[in-house]
């Protein structure tokens, strides 16, 4: 789905004003009477410094606006390819640009807005994990495709033949590509299979879903729950002690 | 603690446990006897480990208690797993919830366990939501990077989460490894082969020229011990409000603004004023701390 | 992976042992894990190896272990990524002296 009608079949036309500036997405929206924000990336963004710091400066912009009122939800779009990869990103610490829209995104949290992110087009490893992978609920899109790496370049690194990963893939979620992996995992909380149903009713329900599991991680006991991660959850608690 | 110099970067990550913490007071959690090994890598033929190349436990450093993980860069390059990560994990749930002195956290990663690439990813999510939380708790959280992976990938994000950034030269952070960007950009972007290249781009004393680690110490597990003894005492505390965190995405515009084409250290040396900005990575931590100070002292 | 277990006749460790590990599974390296175990008379060796075939290699190193070690009662579980008999034998000796609990 392209430009404004992704917007346009989430919120209902004339409902938004998301604007879409290169490979940065950002603007307010709304469902029912309930005002709504809007930010993340677009068309398969590598994301990169200046990327990172806008969106955790729009992030900041609206817990500064809201700081006293209704604290509005946060709708993240999660369309990237990964991190920009270049010398100089990783000269000026890119990993550290990451971790401060991760510490805004976790400030928006602690200071009672709702966070959800949608996956649309692609969900790739570090450009995943700085925002999208933070917020209490995640949502997959149709079509939307979530990985580290491709199987290809799997193969590669591990030295482990393709055919081999390739049988293995349809067996396990754990390594290969796929929104229905990370569903399983724990990782997507929905996925959304078709464009026909009624989406701006589905997102207000992911909304308040999200709302009631604020604060808590619950996605290593949803991967056991779904059969997709066994140990992740057993593991933590035996070390946790609780 | 011994009184021998222990080379952090050769050490393991037992050894750096051991060299981190009071004599005898380390006790692990899932210890390697419960053979908690990765499923994972069984089932791709890969070799495992019993404890899937974490430790995890409680120990005092200087009296003080502390909970501590440390990954074997040496086991699959300390790459995060589903066992792995959820180690790291559970205790920072711990440490939120037992209030120790801190978390002392021995990065030495290069990211994501590819054979269970979806697993690591997640987890590598799961331990930045639990680390935060740790540190709403009112726990800070330490990390140290000196082995032979640095701590890149997702770690790399970890790792700037902390309150502290405890590095010696050798020690590399950042995102994406120079063997990565070289394969997909190409030699001219990065020759992952150049390196004293790699090290002015990715080593301690740049992080430390730029502020992201703390404290530059020399490759030698007392040094570490002692920095960790220090930051026990006094540390930084990661930007947490939003004052704090308007004035750390001020402060990281800035940096980008200041270094505007800059790709290598040597630039970044020049930049701040070093006097022999060439003679950088021969400089012992001692005198390149000294300098950063007088920099600092004129400013 | 190769995997196999073994049990050799060997002297009794006397004093109580401790769990320990020695050594990390890197190429050309292992880990060895020494517990203690049931019968005094007779050590039992799990071994798990990413090289194939080399079983007659690893009985001879681990029968000269057991022979000059008093590795009776004591349980040892080994996850070998290729090492040679001198390292496997290294780490069997290291992870023995410190299930001895003299190092700490």
């Amino acid at each position: 789905m392209s430009d404004a009608t992704l917007f346009d079949a989430l919120f209902g036309a004339g409902r938004h004003e998301v604007v879409i500036d290169g490979h940065f997405v950002c603007g307010p929206a709304r469902l029912d009477d309930t005002p709504v924000a809007v930010i993340g990336t677009w068309d398969t963004a590598a994301v990169d410094g200046n990327l990172a710091l806008a969106i955790a400066g729009e992030v900041l912009r609206v817990v500064e606006a809201d700081a006293g009122g209704t604290p509005r939800p946060i709708v993240f779009i999660a369309d990237t390819q990964g991190q920009a990869l270049s010398r100089r990103e990783e000269l000026l610490g890119l990993n550290g640009c990451f971790a401060h829209v991760a510490r805004c995104v976790d400030l928006a949290r602690r200071s009672g807005h709702a966070t959800l992110t949608l996956i649309h087009g692609e969900a790739v490893s570090g450009g995943f994990l700085a925002f999208g992978m933070l917020a209490d609920r995640v949502v997959a899109l149709p079509d939307a495709q979530v990985r580290v790496m491709d199987l290809r370049a799997m193969s590669r690194v591990t030295k482990i033949e393709l055919e081999r990963l390739q049988t293995l893939a349809k067996a396990s979620p754990v390594f290969a590509p796929g929104a229905d992996n990370y569903w399983r995992m724990g990782a997507v909380s929905t996925l959304w299979e078709s464009t026909g149903g009624d989406w701006p009713a589905m997102l207000t329900a992911e909304l308040a879903a999200a709302r009631q599991v604020a604060g808590q991680d619950v996605r290593a006991r949803t991967g056991a729950e779904r059969g997709g991660r066994g140990l992740a959850d057993i593991v933590a608690r035996e070390v946790a002690g609780a | 603690m011994n009184s021998r110099r222990i080379s952090y970067f050769e050490a393991s990550a037992r050894a750096r446990v051991a060299a981190l913490a009071d004599a005898g007071s380390f006790r692990e959690y899932c210890p390697p006897a419960e053979r908690r090994t990765s499923p994972h890598l069984a089932r791709l033929d890969a070799p495992v480990a019993f404890d899937d190349g974490v430790v995890v436990g409680s120990a005092t450093v200087d009296g003080r208690p502390v909970l501590i993980a440390a990954q074997e860069g040496r086991f699959n390059g300390g790459a995060v797993g589903e066992v792995h990560g959820a180690k790291i994990r559970g205790l920072l749930e711990r440490a939120a919830r037992e209030k120790p002195a801190a978390v002392l956290l021995l990065v030495d990663s290069g990211g994501v366990r590819l054979h269970e690439a979806n697993a690591g990813l997640i987890a590598i999510s799961e331990i930045m939501r639990a680390l935060m939380a740790a540190q709403a708790a009112g726990v800070p959280v330490f990390a140290f990077v000196g082995g032979s992976c640095g701590a890149f990938g997702g770690m790399g994000i970890v790792t700037r989460l902390c309150d502290e950034v405890i590095m010696s030269e050798e020690g590399r952070l950042g995102l994406s490894g120079p063997e990565v960007i070289e394969t997909v950009k190409g030699v001219g972007e990065f020759d992952s082969r150049d390196r004293a290249l790699v090290w002015r781009v990715t080593g301690g004393k740049l992080r430390r020229a730029l502020g992201e680690a703390t404290r530059l110490v020399d490759d030698d597990a007392r040094d570490f011990r002692a920095a960790a003894i220090a930051a026990l005492s006094n540390h930084r505390r990661a930007p947490a409000d939003l004052a704090d965190l308007k004035a750390a995405q001020a402060a990281l515009a800035r940096r980008r603004s200041a270094h505007p084409e800059t790709r290598d250290g040597l630039e970044v040396w020049r930049a701040l004023g070093l006097p022999q900005p060439e003679a950088v990575p021969m400089l012992s931590s001692d005198a390149f701390n000294r300098q950063l100070h007088e920099l600092s002292a004129e400013a | 992976m190769e995997r196999f277990e073994i049990t050799l006749p060997a002297r009794a460790a006397g004093a109580a042992r401790q769990t320990a590990l020695a050594g990390v599974v890197s190429s050309g390296n292992l880990e060895v894990l020494v517990e203690a175990g049931q019968d005094p008379a007779t050590c039992a060796i799990e071994v798990n190896t990413s090289a194939h075939g080399f079983r007659e290699i690893w009985e001879a190193v681990l029968a000269d272990f057991a022979e000059r070690y008093p590795a009776g009662g004591l349980r040892i579980a080994i996850n070998d990524a290729g090492a040679t008999p001198a390292v496997v034998s290294l780490r069997l000796s290291q992870a023995f002296e410190d299930s001895t609990g003299e190092d700490s």
